[in-house]
């Protein structure tokens, strides 16, 4: 049974979108359907069939990169990377539904994705950082 | 000149490829008619193999099988000690052990097939823990199970016990560690007699890998190449490991004459590859009525696994950083490295450091509660001075303060009035808290002469296109090589960090640097680059470059002159031993790091009394590291560690049973989330290293040493239980409680 995460990978050569621990665990197989933030490694790609997936490879518009890959860079909210296209996806679906979170939203939204290299410190930075930068520029790309 | 990029926070430069998904780890990459491989693992912890059987419903005849008996050079892993196979023959010494391989290009069959191959094992007597290796009923390495032991001291112990006003004894345990890095283990090889070996992979160490193919195959330097690809963590964990997977998807490679990608599953990565080794260290001090220590006496034992590995250097760093940031002038501390019947153990940031640290600051306060003193009064009577000398007979001369330190991470962290606000104050509730520190130092570099075995290279060199590439093989692995060494050659050189490219480490592009481990890559390897860099400039004064005080335009111009009439432009720097640094491998002393980084680290915990779970509500971490190059990185680092750290003293608990760790799934091998971490708080000072580049030390594996201990002592300032272990589960503080009632 294929799962969605192999279909992006393999089939469709959508690399960004990683898997770290096959077992919806870690959260660095993160993309959405529909809007909503899922563990691909989770999902028969059957089940997939007649949505919108939205991956990493979606984020940036052209080189314009969105705010919170922006922060990221800037705060140092990417270490080795492998976590980073599931944490920027899990951001981002934050900031969806609360454009102004208190680092406790943030703590609890990130909670799904595991970072090995960080202490999550810099992301956190990294996220509310964010949050300003979209308010500033009337929400997010 | 440009503003310098040192002390800077200059933006990871790989840091759009990495938040845009574009960064390509080994699992990204495919080759046309690649296969994908398999290892084939033993079912039990110790026996001899009777016979192999190949189950019925698959098409074993499309299937690449690997034995053995199919490697081409030699069947040893080249490390230390030539004691482990890369495929088990006739004897399987831990549960998990790599007997034979398969390929195939489709993966689910590959896994089908894998589970129908039997192994047929008489099992043998297995040796599972410490103690039973150190009983010596049953021999399984060596004439008496020890991989390794040392011996280090001054003075004479055994009679300064009559000096001692106060002695306390004790001992302390520390459990294995999974690295856990969020990216598996993986390589992708291709191989063939004609043209050689070719591996790319997740890795710290491009040349032992190098090396260890090079033996593996019975082929020469020239025709084994080894590229790392962007590497999803390391921590150690891919220090010594990759040469087993890297060799065994070039077996595959050569035998079935297609390319072979080699990923493993969590579950395997967790259950078959190395982890922290497990320690005991047993503590006895002699404190006089001055509260000075006289006299220290330390066993510290660690458990290695079923082969010998990296498990000396482990015992080594362990042995020297037992005794802390301490004088006593009679000390002796004794090292011993144990084999078991389980996966061999291997490298995990600190090294055996964070392992005697732990028995060591808990123990401290332990000794200073008996002898009536504040823990940091303690500490501060007994902190090695410049012109003293450490147990394994280094003169300090680092003008360190370290008391200044600890009153620093004190005063950050309110200790002093929340140490008396927690003991006095009603509970909240089941809920106590407390608050406890660890002072500690961390030596970087290998240890004694190991730096000067090494003799690392760096290149700086010119393209024609006027870009500056930096050659080494120091890998990125999210500690921020690429970075530091963009901004000290960027510096060194005079000109913009954008006009620098750090070369993908290729071992037929790159010189050999040495491995990207014990805390060497700054320190170590990017002085190098410095003194490269310098070279590269005075090369130039031949066609005009001022000594300095010139533009960015000026320099490349003059690249562009030397280029043209040269055809090329290059400058090597090699390590030269320190003169200053003596070092007696045969009696084991002298002088054995170049420089150590000091730290205090604070932790203020709640411990709720009924469910026994511990929160880190607050931390403060503050160390001396010389220079910081880089403030993001820097803090990163720490940050990260602590928090790895973290992990190790309350949650991460490997379960052992018959010699196989059986939690082996990040659900139930528990690491921290974003919502189970404190505020990481985290303070630099700045004694310049003069070897170091702009004065910098390692820093890497230093906040793993200290994080443990102080929760250690904070939970036992909060509950009064006599904390000896970790990781202190919820389920071993309940153990502690209830031995303490009845």
């Amino acid at each position: 049974m294929s799962r969605l995460l192999d279909a992006l990978r393999t089939s469709l050569h959508l690399t960004g979108t990683k898997e770290g621990c096959g077992e919806g665990e870690c959260g660095a197989c993160g993309v959405t359907i529909d809007g909503r933030l899922v563990n691909s490694c989770l999902v028969p790609l059957i089940h997939a069939g007649g949505t919108a997936i939205g991956t990493i490879e979606g984020v940036a518009i052209g080189d314009q990169l969105d705010a919170v890959q922006q922060a990221f860079i800037q705060y140092g909210g990417a270490q080795c990377g492998i976590c980073t296209p599931g944490m920027v996806l899990a951001a981002r679906a934050l900031l969806e539904r609360v454009p102004d979170p208190t680092l406790e939203d943030v703590r609890h939204a990130l909670a799904g994705n595991l970072c090995r290299c960080t202490g999550y410190m810099r992301i956190f930075e990294a996220v509310l950082a964010a949050v300003k930068q979209r308010g500033q520029t009337g929400a997010g790309a | 000149m440009q503003e310098p990029a040192i002390g800077r926070a200059v933006p990871r430069r790989e840091g759009r490829a990495k938040v845009t998904g574009r960064a390509r780890y080994v699992d990204d990459l495919t080759l046309p008619g690649m296969l994908h491989g398999v290892t084939v693992r033993s079912p039990q912890p110790r026996g001899a193999i009777r016979n192999i059987t190949y189950g019925d419903g698959i098409p074993w005849n499309e299937i690449t099988v690997v034995t053995a008996a199919d490697i081409p050079g030699r069947n040893i892993v080249t490390l230390i000690v030539e004691d482990q196979p890369y495929l088990a023959h006739e004897i399987v010494n831990h549960a998990e052990e790599p007997v034979l391989l398969l390929a195939h290009a489709d993966r689910h069959l590959l896994e089908e097939a894998r589970r129908r191959v039997t192994i047929e094992m008489d099992p043998l007597p297995a040796v599972l823990t410490m103690d039973e290796a150190l009983e010596k009923k049953e021999i399984i390495w060596g004439a008496d199970n020890i991989f390794k032991s040392y011996r280090v001291g001054r003075g004479d112990v055994n009679a300064a016990w009559v000096n001692a006003t106060t002695i306390v004894e004790g001992e302390y345990a520390t459990g294995a560690q999974e690295q856990l890095y969020i990216e598996p283990n993986g390589m992708l090889a291709i191989a063939d007699s004609a043209s050689g070996v070719t591996v790319w992979g997740s890795m710290q160490c491009p040349y032992y890998i190098h090396k260890a193919l090079a033996g593996l195959f019975g082929l020469p330097a020239e025709k084994i190449r080894v590229v790392q690809m962007e590497t999803g963590g390391g921590f150690g964990g891919k220090e010594e490991y990759p040469s087993i997977i890297a060799g065994h998807a070039a077996l595959l490679a050569w035998k079935s004459g297609r390319p072979v990608k080699l990923i493993y599953d969590r579950a395997e990565d967790m259950v078959a590859t190395t982890k922290r080794h497990p320690s005991r260290t047993h503590i006895k001090t002699g404190v006089d009525s001055e509260g000075k220590l006289v006299a220290m006496e330390i066993d510290f034992v660690i458990d290695g696994g079923a082969y010998c590995t990296l498990s000396p250097v482990v015992l080594s760093r362990g042995t020297i950083h037992a005794s802390g940031p301490y004088f006593c002038p009679n000390i002796r501390v004794s090292g011993r490295a144990v084999a078991t019947n389980v996966p061999p153990h291997g490298a995990f940031r600190g090294f055996g450091a964070p392992q005697s640290i732990f028995g060591l600051e808990r123990h401290m306060d332990r000794t200073a509660a008996a002898a009536g003193i504040e823990p940091d009064e303690f500490r501060k009577a007994n902190f090695i001075k410049p012109g003293q000398m450490s147990a394994v007979g280094q003169m300090m001369r680092d003008p360190v303060d370290m008391g200044a330190i600890l009153d620093r991470a004190l005063e950050l962290s309110n200790y002093h009035e929340k140490r008396r606000r927690f003991a006095l104050e009603p509970a909240n509730g089941p809920v106590r808290k407390g608050i406890g520190f660890s002072t500690f130092m961390h030596g970087a570099g290998f240890t004694g002469s190991g730096e000067d075995h090494l003799a690392s290279i760096a290149t700086v060199e010119v393209s024609r296109d006027g870009r500056i590439r930096v050659l080494t093989a120091s890998t990125e692995i999210g500690q921020g090589t690429i970075t530091i060494f963009s901004q000290i050659a960027a510096d060194a050189l005079g000109v913009d960090i954008d006009d620098i490219d750090i070369v993908q480490p290729d071992t037929s592009v790159v010189p050999d640097s040495g491995p990207t481990v014990a805390s060497r890559t700054c320190m170590v390897v990017g002085k190098l680059v410095e003194l490269a860099a310098h070279a590269l400039r005075r090369t130039l004064s031949a066609v005009g470059l001022p000594d300095e005080g010139y533009s960015r335009d000026e320099f490349h111009r003059c690249c562009r002159i030397h280029v043209e009439h040269n055809g090329s432009l290059s400058a090597s720097a090699q390590y030269a031993p320190d003169k200053d640094v003596k070092w007696d491998d045969e009696r084991y002393e002298g002088d054995a790091y170049g420089s150590y980084a000091w730290a205090a680290y604070v932790a203020e915990v709640s411990v709720d009394l009924t469910t026994f779970e511990i929160r880190v509500d607050d931390f403060v971490a503050v160390q001396e590291i010389g220079k910081v190059i880089n403030p993001v990185l820097a803090t990163g680092q720490i940050e990260g560690g602590v928090a790895q750290a973290i992990g190790w003293a309350l949650s991460e608990d490997v379960v052992w049973r018959e010699g196989r760790m059986v939690n082996a799934q990040m659900t139930n091998y528990i690491m921290p989330t974003s919502v189970d971490l404190p505020p990481i708080r985290v303070f630099f000072e700045e004694v310049p290293y003069p070897n170091g580049p702009a004065g910098a030390k390692g820093i890497g594996e230093l906040p793993m040493d200290g994080p443990a201990p102080a929760i250690a002592n904070a939970v036992a300032h909060a509950t009064g239980l006599d904390v000896r272990r970790i990781p202190l589960t919820p389920e071993t503080l309940t153990a502690l409680a209830e031995v303490a009632v009845g």
